[in-house]
């Protein structure tokens, strides 16, 4: 069999496309569940409740998407312009590090300003950190040609080790008993819950505008135009004048910077302190969100609340019914590897012989 | 200086070097044939996961140990087979089917895992491969078939790759799959056959943990392993010779930070030892990356009558 670029779209696989995405997702789901031995409707129907069911379900769900988001923003800009960054896991740490470095440090109490201003240096400092973090991998790609998915996957490795190094010594919680926790933000630097007594908080409001901003950066900015021909063809891109460095300098900054920022609102907004377990592998979901969302800014939003509500779900039904809460990484696995063959399908015809 | 010393003149302490090498030797192996082939396999983390994970399960189910290690190839080989029908056949991103493919064999390994095991508090075990005492030779007699295997698979891979025919249309597909379709080479038939063998022995290397390491089957057990056969394949420049190199050298470092922190000889904070052999692959990327021979086609998709 051979693949052959559609001339004209076809109206019938823009239907089936999708709903052969979904059906095939569903079928190895289904597979699962059955060999776990649980009644398949009501562990659907669990699945859904605990994910998106009630206004607490909602809450945590909607929590849970709020890093996501920001990773999956972080991936869509980087991949978007062929940098393929596989780092925002380390980039979300040394984020959360600048977060507790600028607004918990001194016992606890973080620098003596004012908290409007000191919110915003935490912010920025969480941001640069990540930025930074992948402005190496990009320039050692753009200069020496060094692959950037191996430098920063082992940067991953390096920064959480660094993370484990400063909850040992600087900045260890001394009241913790023991426990591998830095000390926590001042108080006030804390974000609001927007539905009180539940766990959301401001932070999906920011997350939600930066995805609106990106998505305009993209569309209308010089920049964005250079990001997506960067993307598109590197050679022509720079035939064509597009500054090659400069953009990658830039895409490496607001892609480790959206990670980096996923990290401080993460513990601004739940967790109030660093762990070695804060994340649970945001930076690479970011990734799966992104190509789910088809590298559209947009679309991240809904695939990070999908993939959330799944993680969320698959909790609360395993609770209930026994099948294990790793289905729902089953299901995001498999709903990205079905939407990427149903995507390729709607632009390619298979022509057998 | 002096427990440094005592430390290097150990024999243990080569053993556990050559031990700690072996999932990375296979590994390795794995990834560089899928990328000589010009696909990049970044499923390697999740197919180790799978490959700990069904090896050991099939042991446990009453197999052979080397049909367990068989059972693991098969599984690396099924993956393979995925990866190769969306990258190859469909010649979709290989970072993103890659990724795709480590999240998907990761969960599915844990799923089975739990639905197996529901209410296990400590994991079952098995009886794993045995030191080849019968061998007499040093540090390797200390060793488990399984080691042997991965330094003879060195040998074999580079025979293969550079006097065979197949290991010429390998490198041909990789480097120039449109001079190689001319030659009358099937890109898609050789590509698909190096990433399920290459896939085969990452799950091979993944069994080696449950059936040699260790007697039983941990969540995170892998820990980044794959990860690093990935970075070793760059350092060693594509060459079977140089990963194998590579890989003890990795070994080394982490053998050596394990040994001066239980020595007390520690001066710095333990993560710091952790860290070297990360920092070092780096640094090694970054050292061969001026003279780095890429397979010319590699992470570029194909497409017939495409350019």
């Amino acid at each position: 069999m051979r693949l052959e670029k559609r001339q004209h779209s076809s109206a019938l696989a823009m239907v089936l496309a999708p709903i052969g995405a979904v059906a095939f997702t569903l079928l190895v789901s289904t597979l699962l569940v059955l060999w776990a031995g649980a009644p398949v409707g009501q562990t659907y129907a669990l699945l859904a409740q605990g994910a998106y069911g009630s206004v607490f379900a909602l809450s945590e769900t909607l929590t849970r998407a709020i890093p996501l988001m920001l990773t999956g923003l972080a991936a869509t800009v980087a991949f978007k312009a062929k940098l393929f960054n596989i780092g925002a896991e380390g980039q979300l740490y040394v984020g959360a590090m600048a977060a507790v470095a600028v607004g918990g440090m001194h016992g606890g109490a973080g620098w003596d300003l004012p908290p409007a201003l000191l919110f915003v240096l935490m912010l920025l400092a969480a941001a640069l950190a990540g930025a930074l973090l992948l402005l190496g991998p990009a320039l050692m790609k753009a200069r020496l040609g060094v692959d950037e998915v191996v430098t920063t996957l082992l940067l991953n490795f390096i920064v959480l080790l660094l993370v484990s190094l400063m909850l040992d010594g600087p900045m260890k919680d001394p009241t913790a008993m023991g426990w591998p926790q830095s000390v926590a933000l001042r108080g006030e630097l804390e974000l609001s819950k927007l539905i009180p007594q539940t766990r959301l908080h401001t932070g999906l409001l920011g997350a939600v505008a930066l995805a609106v901003a990106l998505w305009a950066l993209m569309k209308y900015t010089v920049l964005g135009f250079d990001i997506r021909a960067l993307g598109a063809n590197p050679r022509a891109a720079a035939f064509s004048g597009v500054p090659v460095t400069r953009t990658v300098v830039m895409v490496a900054l607001l892609s480790g910077g959206l990670a980096g920022l996923a990290g401080a609102i993460e513990v601004a907004g739940r967790t109030s302190y660093l762990t070695l377990d804060m994340s649970p592998g945001y930076g690479y979901s970011g990734i799966v969100i992104a190509m789910l969302a088809a590298l559209h800014p947009l679309a991240v939003v809904v695939a990070s609340v999908f993939v959330a509500g799944m993680l969320v779900g698959a909790d609360s039904m395993s609770r209930a019914v026994g099948v294990p809460t790793f289905i729902a990484d089953v299901i995001v696995a498999a709903s990205l590897i079905s939407v990427l063959v149903a995507t390729l399908l709607t632009q390619y015809r298979v022509r057998w012989r | 200086m002096s427990d440094f010393l005592d430390i290097l003149t150990n024999p243990s302490f080569w053993v556990a070097v050559l031990r700690i090498a072996t999932p990375l030797i296979v590994g390795t192996l794995g990834v560089l044939l899928c990328e000589r082939a010009g696909v990049l396999n970044l499923g390697i983390e999740g197919i180790m996961v799978a490959g700990a994970f069904t090896g050991w399960l099939a042991v446990y189910a009453g197999a052979p140990l080397w049909g367990g290690v068989l059972v693991a190839a098969l599984t690396g080989a099924v993956l393979g087979l995925l990866h190769a029908f969306l990258t190859v056949v469909l010649a979709l991103s290989q970072h993103v089917s890659g990724l795709g493919i480590t999240l998907l064999a990761t969960a599915l390994s844990y799923y089975g895992y739990r639905v197996s095991f529901p209410k296990v508090s400590t994991p079952p075990t098995i009886t794993p491969f045995q030191e080849m005492g019968w061998l007499g030779l040093p540090i390797l007699s200390q060793q488990t078939p399984l080691t042997l295997l991965a330094l003879v698979a060195v040998p074999v891979v580079a025979y293969m790759l550079y006097r065979t025919p197949v290991g010429l249309a390998v490198r041909m597909v990789g480097e120039n799959p449109q001079a190689a379709e001319g030659q009358g080479v099937s890109v898609v038939a050789v590509r698909t056959g190096a990433i399920v063998l290459g896939s085969a022995l990452m799950g091979v290397a993944g069994s080696f943990l449950t059936l040699s390491a260790f007697n039983a089957f941990f969540f995170n057990m892998v820990n980044g392993r794959g990860w690093i056969c990935v970075a070793l394949v760059v350092f060693a420049s594509w060459r079977p010779g140089k990963a194998l190199l590579g890989a003890l050298l990795f070994a080394f470092f982490d053998a050596l930070q394990l040994r001066l922190q239980q020595s007390g000889a520690a001066v710095l904070p333990y993560q710091m030892y952790l860290m070297l052999p990360y920092v070092l692959s780096i640094l090694a990327l970054v050292l061969v990356a001026r003279r780095a021979s890429y397979p010319q086609a590699l992470m570029k998709p194909y497409r017939k009558g495409e350019r």
